[in-house]
């Protein structure tokens, strides 16, 4: 064997030493192989179990915390959601069609295997901007992706969020949750147990693609990474879509022991993974892997990622259940192998061994780093933003400017090309604060959002973090929903670089207090490191994905206003800071200034607020105030039915920190007029600061004496402005 | 009332329909495999939107060799109602059921919206709950909905007042179909194809105020409601 082998499969000295020790011989090239992709980032978050355990992962609502492919949730009737995001950064970065498609693809066997239906998609994606022309291309490329995998399969994309930044230029993200429906008897899990039951490999044939993908996701991406374009798998959605229905008529049938998709390192991870579960070994004779390609090594089929496949572990007696069950959607389903009791993964190439390794070693007992931590330099160079510098001389002219940065404008040219509306259960789609979908059958309904600000993340790894757990449930409050639990999808830079790891704690404990806060827990997530490009890392970016419940589908909530003679309402209150806005990045294009101020408290009073005058079915309107500030969360709110407003706040902070300053905590509400006092009690009950702020009225959006605009032409900016800048 | 949608491998608006045909309007409805030889007495066939077999080579160019074809050509051709929505419809086109092909959108991008449709023919078993010239809203979504037929076919569609929907106007058209074309039928009346969704926008929770797919199944059940108490 070549003297650094381990090098080439991604390991350092100490993890080879370590491996001999602990198999006190030589790993052969397979076995290597083997823990190559079992010890990557990818696969065994070596680099952020410690930080992670301090995530809350318990509730009243989680019926499945980590450790499995998705968590689940209960949302009564013996009814459950299953849901988790999962990122594809680097596919995407190196073959954006590709990548975003087969990111699709992965995320939704998550969900199915623990016995879901997935019933919709939600993509967070991150973009360059779109004046260069590599970013237009990946951009496109990615939203061509998602259409074509989630179209096809049909499975409705319902909502996401989209930024522009040039931190993602090189190095762009694509986050897709999914999220399905099941009923508390048919959860299934990840396990392998009882010596003798039979293990399948069913669905595609494996074959030479995306070998060591999970390696290549464990690194930098650098001027050559578009050599590693063979990494990257290539999905078909119809296949997938046999793969959904045999898989769900499998755990239906009760045949089943576990099941366990086959994504980041295939074979291997699947089967060590379903074996370290289920305290069992399991062995695999890799010549009866059915393969698409000759001649392929015991190595490349225990490291392809070739997609839509699955590992089955049904009791024994019952192969013929599942080989009927697939035969009819025109799948494989072949017995490659049994569960054993000795705790081994044991791999024969026709009977003869070619690797023999502890499950347990390979899936729990990889090397668990704390990586060295650093206050990163830049953080000494923010400044509180200089005024002078970017005062406003035409108000009107700046929020149409705004309304059209694409972070900001609507995302309509996008979701125009995702079928959102399959399976007839989109009660609110896309462009909304959060996505509503009816629960068929029922009365009550779920609200779904992903929400993460890398600027903010960026200025203050810590706010930031919790920022996009609060803003995540103002979101699915606006929607008349009550927060239930997160997803976590964690984006960032090389941990091994003391200030990216100093990011990474500093996001996570954002995180942790504003789901203790409001009492979220997270349920599951994903871990994306080494987001990095010639160019630098991204901003830190953990992006949240959180699920509601509506009691009742009648408490839904849109953003849009409903009628003239309405009041508005603005729920919190309105802070003198322009830091980390869009707003400076339009005046003086800089990321700079103090992150926008966060009162958990007040948060917590502000959701209060909001919820119980849902209720009490007072709300016409809700919308959150975020990126852009007040003036465009007015301005949202007037778009859906081209109604204007008249507003009128006398405050004695700065006009351009009232119009577009991202002061946190804020919902923009409507109410009639008649519920004046209902609505004036409530707020008192709860303490909460709030303003009446204008009326709905006419077709004019007029601000103080500072803005009045035609609300037909700020939406049709709006409308235009991405695909515009194509 | 009794009613099958066939499922190819790929369909994924099959339970969507299924779910409106039993449970808003009562019939009795079967999910029906595409390996089947044989149709059971039906009232009504429909052939769902979805990407029948990956909609791979064009779009229902392989599910025209489907097993179930040959009896669902034969239950139309002896005038059995046979509605086709989106993949649906261009399954019927591939079956040489209704004229004409589908061409990729104008635009090359798959589209997902509400439009706004004109009833152009409501004379049909389909269309009879909508008024002449009625103008509706429906959704669409797709990636090959450019209608096409030559002149001569044009016409011949025309003269018999095939042309069941149409975009509402051409700006409104969001594939570049001939004429504006959103759903035609054949001579006889009996099969319908139409890329707009109408089970998709039949309750009124998931498409409040503007519901106008529930007219489309309601003219097909009081039809057929009125047809079988004249024969009983």
């Amino acid at each position: 064997m070549a003297e650094n082998s381990w090098e080439k499969e991604g390991l350092t000295k100490e993890e080879y030493d370590k491996i001999v020790d602990l198999l006190k011989r030589k790993p052969t090239d397979t076995e290597l192989g083997i823990f190559g992709v079992m010890w990557s980032e990818h696969c065994s978050y070596k680099n952020s179990k410690l930080v992670l355990k301090g995530l809350p992962t318990e509730g009243e609502c989680v019926l499945q915390g980590p450790g499995e492919n998705a968590g689940i949730v209960d949302i009564g009737d013996n009814q459950a959601i299953s849901f988790k995001i999962e990122s594809h950064n680097h596919p995407s970065a190196v073959e954006p069609f590709q990548g975003a498609a087969t990111g699709i693809g992965g995320i939704i066997r998550d969900i199915f295997t623990m016995g879901a239906r997935p019933i919709a998609n939600l993509n967070s994606l991150r973009f360059g901007k779109l004046n260069n022309k590599r970013v237009q291309y990946l951009f496109k490329g990615v939203v061509a992706g998602i259409s074509s995998y989630g179209n096809s399969i049909g499975i409705p994309t319902v909502g996401g969020e989209i930024y522009f930044d040039d931190a993602y230029e090189g190095n762009p993200l694509v986050n897709v949750m999914s999220v399905g429906l099941l009923d508390h008897a048919d959860i299934a899990t990840a396990t392998a147990k009882g010596a003798g039951n039979p293990v399948m490999v069913v669905g595609a044939a494996t074959g030479r693609d995306g070998i060591k993908g999970a390696s290549f996701a464990s690194d930098e991406l650098t001027e050559e990474s578009d050599e590693d374009r063979p990494a990257v798998q290539v999905g078909d959605p119809f296949l997938e879509k046999l793969l959904l229905e045999a898989s769900i008529e499998l755990i239906k049938s009760g045949a089943l022991i576990g099941i366990q998709d086959m994504g980041a390192a295939g074979l291997t991870s699947s089967s060590a993974e379903m074996a370290s579960r289920g305290g069992s070994g399991i062995e695999i004779d890799i010549a009866k892997v059915p393969v698409r390609e000759e001649d392929m090594t015991s190595y490349e089929i225990m490291l392809s990622e070739s997609q839509e496949r699955m590992l089955v572990v049904p009791k024994k007696g019952k192969e013929n259940v599942v080989k009927d069950i697939f035969e009819k959607w025109g799948l494989h389903a072949e017995v490659v192998g049994k569960v054993t009791d000795d705790g081994m993964l044991r791999i024969l190439n026709d009977g003869n061994k070619v690797a023999e390794i502890s499950a347990s070693l390979l899936a729990d007992e990889a090397p668990e780093y704390t990586r060295e931590i650093k206050k990163p330099e830049y953080l000494q160079t923010i400044k509180e933003v200089n005024r002078e510098k970017i005062k406003s001389d035409n108000f009107s002219e700046d929020l149409l400017k705004l309304l059209s940065l694409p972070t900001i404008a609507s995302k309509k040219w996008v979701y125009e090309q995702y079928d959102h509306m399959v399976m007839t259960n989109t009660v609110v789609g896309p462009g909304s604060d959060a996505a509503i979908l009816r629960i068929e059958g029922k009365n009550k309904a779920i609200a779904l959002t992903t929400d993460s600000n890398g600027k903010y993340c960026y200025l203050n790894p810590y706010r930031g973090g919790a920022i996009a757990v609060c803003e995540a449930a103002r979101n699915i409050v606006c929607s008349g929903g009550r927060p239930l639990a997160i997803t976590d999808g964690l984006n960032f830079g090389n941990p091994m670089d003391p200030e990216i790891y100093w990011q990474f704690k500093n996001s996570v404990q954002g995180i942790i207090e504003a789901c203790q806060k409001l009492k979220t827990p997270v349920i599951g997530g994903n871990v994306s490191f080494y987001n990095e490009s010639p160019k630098g890392a991204i901003y830190p970016t953990p992006i949240i994905g959180m699920v509601g419940l509506l009691d009742s589908i009648s408490e839904q909530v849109t953003l849009d206003f409903k009628k003239e003679g309405d009041l508005i309402y603005l729920v919190g209150k309105n802070i003198d800071e322009l830091g980390a806005s869009q707003y400076l990045e339009l005046k003086i294009d800089k990321v700079d200034g103090t992150v926008p101020h966060l009162d958990l408290d007040l948060e917590k009073r502000v959701q209060k607020t909001v919820r119980s005058a849902v209720k009490e079915g007072i709300i016409k309107s809700a919308h959150d105030c975020s990126e852009g500030g007040l003036a465009v969360t007015l301005a949202e709110s007037c778009f859906e039915n081209g109604l204007g407003i008249n507003v009128d706040i006398n405050q004695p902070i700065s006009d351009e920190a009232l119009l577009f300053g991202e002061s946190q905590s804020r919902i923009v509400v409507s109410i009639a007029p008649s519920d004046l006092h209902k609505f004036e009690k409530i707020t008192a009950s709860n303490s909460v600061p709030y303003m009446e702020i204008g009326t709905v009225q006419g077709r004019k959006y007029k601000f103080n004496e500072l803005i009045n605009l035609d609300v037909g032409e700020m939406k049709n900016k709006w409308e235009t402005a991405i695909e515009e800048s194509l | 009332m009794k009613a099958g949608v066939v499922t190819f491998p790929g369909s994924n608006c099959d339970h969507d329909v299924y779910n409106v045909l039993s449970k808003i309007f009562g019939f009795d409805t079967d999910l029906i495999w595409h390996q089947k030889h044989h149709l059971k007495d039906y009232d009504l066939l429909v052939l769902p939107g979805g990407f029948s077999y990956g909609d791979y080579l064009r779009s229902g160019a392989i599910a025209r060799f489907a097993k179930i074809m040959d009896p669902v050509i034969d239950f139309a051709l002896a005038d059995g109602l046979v509605l086709g929505i989106c993949n649906g419809f261009q399954i019927l086109l591939e079956s040489n059921l209704l004229p004409g092909a589908m061409k990729v959108n104008d635009n090359l991008k798959f589209v997902c919206k509400n439009v706004r449709l004109e009833v152009n023919n409501n004379k049909t078993t389909f269309t009879n709950h909508y008024r002449e010239n009625e103008i509706i809203e429906m959704p669409v979504a797709h990636g090959e909905g450019n209608y096409y037929i030559d002149k001569k076919g044009l016409n011949s569609l025309i003269d018999n007042n095939q042309i069941v929907l149409r975009y509402a106007s051409k700006s409104e058209n969001p594939n570049g179909s001939v004429e504006n074309i959103a759903g035609i039928s054949n001579k006889k009346g009996n099969i319908l194809g139409l890329m707009p969704h109408p089970e998709r926008c039949s309750e009124d929770i998931i498409s409040p105020g503007r519901s106008d797919g529930y007219r489309l199944f309601s003219s097909i059940a009081a039809g057929l409601k009125a047809g079988g108490e004249q024969i009983g």
